[in-house]
């Protein structure tokens, strides 16, 4: 067991070692309007690619990544035997089921991300300095957009075979179907949902709050070496509480001291699941910019469908892919009534949608996690694309 | 979900050898390339040959999760949900044909599940057991208890089946809510697991019934 991380890496079913690559979009072609009013130009995108482009450039996969993702979806960038493997390497690689045999698998960090793309975190070509505050407000179509660049314009591909994400992942991927209906076969939002509802909201803000109130983030002006890491660290662990469920959690830790079965009677981490949580602050600063995670989960918060569109059945009305929804069971932050409403929208708009609750009790995380059924489910579908149309 | 609790505990695998009796026949009631619906698809096992035979444009609804990912590892079109909630949402004459396997019996309300099929789809196929079936008689008046057998896998208190209806009961109810009555399809099942076609006296000798269903043209 103690070999697992260096076997992982020598496997047959890794798309082994990748690289991050960087295009970046400018002139008068690519000045991107943003959907708050404002422009921005020149964009810088980050991607990575795994498999190869068929002929006909009709097997490209699409993933959009979620709230702290990044390119780098599958393979290895270094040979360090302790690195672990992109953020999605349990569904991207050969015979998996975005099969890189078959599949050319594009993977961009989206606008405003801090992983290589333009965001708050870059540098503003006007003051020499990270943007910052000063960076507009973007949202999920914005981020379509840069990455509709990328594919088409960059890659040199017209339709993709299909766009999956879970998250805010999914949330692009019904943008997707909806901004650029030629473009897309098949589109697998995952754990996803059509409107940010109030109570995921409201834990957004609850981080954005613990990052504002740290003094080191001084209004965004912090320097990149001294992050307001307190602030971040804590809204990192209120995010991992609404990605597990009671029941993972139970099953992971109980009740657990990490002493064994003793009470330290001390207001440091005590119980397992605290230091698990303070684990996961304190790495997430690391490797994640404060002023980045404010503007994302504003994003997020203002992705509605069908504000934007009327009704959700009228949002999808032009869409012309085929839809696999996917829920989990055990998720109560995108609840898998967010599906059920999109399934509903989607069968009533006369679309071809397939959706299942998948069962777990891994909560909003599963999508990320082994040990459901999401893998087989999604290669039917690829599979399935295949024969239509 | 309401429903969820009282189906969980059914073990469906135990009548699926029952709930294949009429594939051949239902696949015959579909045209090449047709919309087709199976409400209650199980493990998609007709949708499949459907699809195979004669390549139509699936879809399934089917209330168990495990069964809806089954189908979707298959390939097919599925929906994991509530058979009376999402029949609401199609469109009239939204399919050519829309199946209702051994289904019509397992929920609160058959009519409205079949005046919600013969809404969204053209033609209606529908099969499910004969209580008038005369050994269910016999075993009623001799032993007088519910009929337990390789047919019909379950006890009382565990059945799937929570309404029953006898050929004539359907037959009449069909009339009164003028629905066409298409075709009609009658068999028994010996206990050996051979079919017998039945023509004469279906409400009497047929274990299982199959009707082919649409709305009536001047209704």
């Amino acid at each position: 067991m103690q070999q697992s991380s260096s076997s992982v890496r020598t496997e047959k079913n890794s798309v082994g070692p990748v690289e991050t690559k960087t295009v970046t979009f400018k002139g008068d072609n690519y000045i991107l309007k943003l959907e708050s009013g404002k422009t921005m130009s020149p964009v810088t995108v980050a991607y990575e690619t795994y498999g190869r482009l068929s002929p006909s450039k009709d097997n490209a996969v699409l993933v959009c990544h979620a709230l702290t993702g990044d390119a780098h979806a599958a393979g290895f960038h270094t040979k360090e035997p302790e690195e672990k493997p992109g953020w999605w390497d349990l569904l991207i690689g050969p015979g998996k089921p975005l099969d890189t045999e078959r599949y050319f698998v594009i993977c961009s960090n989206f606008l405003g991300g801090c992983k290589g793309s333009t965001g708050p975190s870059s540098i503003n070509p006007a003051t020499g300095k990270p943007y910052g505050l000063h960076f507009p407000f973007f949202t999920v179509r914005d981020m379509v957009m840069v990455q509709k660049w990328l594919v088409q314009d960059h890659l040199g591909i017209n339709r993709l075979h299909a766009v999956i994400g879970g998250s805010l992942g999914g949330m692009q991927v019904l943008q997707w179907a909806i901004s650029f209906p030629a473009m897309v076969r098949g589109a697998l939002p995952i754990a996803a949902t059509a409107r940010m509802s109030p109570q995921a909201i409201a834990f957004n803000e609850v981080a954005r709050q613990a990052i504002m109130s740290d003094p080191q983030w001084n209004f965004g002006l912090y320097e990149p070496q001294s992050q307001p890491s307190a602030g971040l660290g804590l809204a990192r662990m209120i995010g991992h509480i609404t990605y597990l469920s009671e029941d993972a959690m139970l099953r992971k830790f109980s009740r657990r001291f990490i002493n064994g079965s003793r009470r330290g009677y001390k207001l440091g981490a005590d119980f397992q699941v605290e230091s698990y949580l303070h684990h996961q602050g304190s790495t997430f600063v690391e490797r994640f910019d404060a002023n980045t995670y404010l503007y994302i989960t504003r994003a997020m918060d203002y992705f509605d469908l069908q504000a934007d569109h009327g009704s959700l059945q009228n949002a999808f009305s032009s869409s012309r892919c085929s839809f696999l929804v996917i829920s989990f069971t055990s998720d109560w932050l995108f609840p898998p009534a967010c599906s059920q409403e999109l399934v509903k929208a989607l069968r009533m708009a006369g679309k071809n949608v397939s959706y299942c609750n998948i069962g777990s009790d891994q909560g909003h995380d599963a999508f990320l996690l082994p040990g459901n059924r999401m893998g087989e489910v999604v290669t039917g579908f690829l599979t399935r694309l295949e024969h239509e149309d | 979900m309401k429903e969820t609790k009282l189906n969980q505990n059914i073990d469906w695998s135990r009548s699926g050898s029952r709930d294949r009796v009429f594939d051949r026949l239902i696949c015959r009631l579909a045209g090449p390339g047709d919309r087709v619906l199976d409400l209650g698809c199980g493990r998609g096992d007709l949708l499949l040959r459907l699809k195979k035979e004669k390549g139509i444009r699936e879809l399934g609804i089917e209330l168990d999760p495990e069964y809806a990912a089954d189908c979707l590892t298959r390939g097919l079109s599925v929906i994991q949900g509530n058979l009376e909630d999402s029949i609401h949402d199609f469109n009239d004459d939204f399919f050519d044909l829309v199946i209702l396997n051994q289904v019509m019996l397992t929920v609160p309300n058959p009519l409205h599940l079949l005046k919600s099929g013969l809404r969204v789809g053209k033609k209606v196929a529908i099969t499910f057991p004969n209580f008038a079936y005369w050994r269910i008689r016999t075993q009623i008046m001799f032993r007088g208890r519910l009929p337990v057998n390789k047919n019909l896998p379950y006890e009382w208190y565990e059945t799937p089946n929570i309404r029953l209806a006898t050929v004539d009961d359907f037959v009449r109810l069909c009339r009164e809510h003028r629905i066409a009555i298409n075709q009609k399809n009658f068999v028994s099942q010996v206990d050996n697991g051979k079919l017998k076609q039945i023509v004469y006296w279906p409400n009497l000798r047929s274990s299982l019934a199959l009707f082919c269903l649409s709305r009536a043209q001047d209704a």
